[in-house]
């Protein structure tokens, strides 16, 4: 069943997520042209938020468990294959080659 | 305008297009299901511009929840991106006010992850270049996949696990991303937190892993000089 709201509303819908999204992508860049410097403690975590918010991306996607089918083996076969394919090459395309291809055959052997 | 650094960034953000088209077309589906019009679903696509919170905006107007509940999820799952705006912002300083609101409207998971590790590890790129190849690239599939999702009202098939593509980029954005002792941990931590809080609404798994993994790496961190073992 669709929704019953109208035009009206789905606008003012579509237009207050996205202002309020665009001010949180714009808060800290917008920021930096008024003030010279960042206070020196955030500018120390923000060295980990790369490493944090990646494996935070990722591993959610990698390690899967369902209730009924359980550990999902193949994309954790296919994570770890990635990392370390990764890991040696330092490359996108063959991490995501390795990782497509590891997880197609391990889905067909299990 | 460096043109080279522009094409590198659409260069390297193309693998992750094959992995994003699922998701866009899934989007386009979506708005159907919840009874968008086709202008209403190329507005929340141009307007919102971030996948996730998309799909939960058009799930609960499906269901007539009240607004201000889509409102305030569809932000939330969206509050994870000040975390990007802080860590990318020190590289966009110099640009005017203009440009850099431009720049943040393009900010999404991908374009933030690509662009730092190469911020980080390359001082003399073109970083405006770099990132819109890399930014404008995924505005443009995105908006032709939702719309593509909308008017064949189907997606890629399941068994092809093409979104398994998004995960394997930001593993190998990862990797170069762990350069010690205390990003290893962030990135340990981060992962777990984000695996253990998954079933939290909102998609806040991510949100408080990410920050988990942040206060783990400064628990680990040597302000005096960094190690790199």
């Amino acid at each position: 069943m669709p929704t019953s709201y109208g035009p009206v509303a789905i606008g003012a819908v579509i237009a207050v997520v996205g202002l309020l999204t665009f001010a949180i992508r714009f808060s800290f860049v917008g920021l930096v042209g008024w003030i010279d410097d960042l206070p020196p403690g955030l500018e120390r975590a923000l060295r980990f938020v790369p490493a944090a918010v990646l494996a935070a991306l990722v591993a959610p996607s990698v390690v899967v468990f369902d209730p009924v089918t359980g550990l999902a083996v193949d994309k954790l076969i296919a994570g770890g294959v990635g990392t370390a394919v990764a890991w040696r090459t330092e490359g996108i395309l063959p991490t995501l080659v390795a990782g497509m291809v590891t997880l197609w055959a391990a889905g067909m052997v299990i | 305008m460096d043109r080279a650094d522009l094409r590198r960034g659409v260069g390297d953000v193309s693998p992750l297009i094959l992995g994003m088209a699922p998701f866009g077309a899934i989007t386009g589906v979506a708005a159907v299901d919840a009874g968008l019009g086709f202008t209403e679903t190329i507005a929340l696509s141009v307007v919102v511009f971030a996948g996730a919170s998309q799909l939960a905006a058009l799930e609960l107007l499906r269901v007539d929840a009240h607004l201000a509940i889509v409102v305030v999820t569809a932000v939330v799952i969206n509050l994870r991106m000040v975390m990007y705006s802080a860590s990318i912002a020190p590289y966009f300083e110099r640009f005017s006010a203009a440009w850099r609101a431009g720049l943040s409207y393009l900010l999404t998971d991908p374009s933030y992850a690509l662009s730092i590790v190469e911020f980080r590890s390359e001082s003399d790129v073109d970083r405006r270049a770099y990132y819109l190849g890399v930014a404008t690239t995924l505005w443009v599939t995105w908006q032709l996949t939702t719309v593509v999702g909308f008017v064949l009202g189907a997606g890629v098939p399941d068994g092809w696990q093409l979104e398994f593509a998004v995960p394997l980029v930001f593993l190998a954005l990862l990797v170069p991303a762990v350069e010690d002792r205390a990003s290893l941990a962030a990135g340990l931590v981060g992962g777990a937190v984000a695996v253990a809080g998954l079933g939290l609404p909102l998609n806040l798994g991510l949100l408080v892993g990410a920050a988990a993994g942040v206060l783990a790496g400064l628990l680990l961190d040597d302000p005096e000089g960094r190690h790199a073992d």
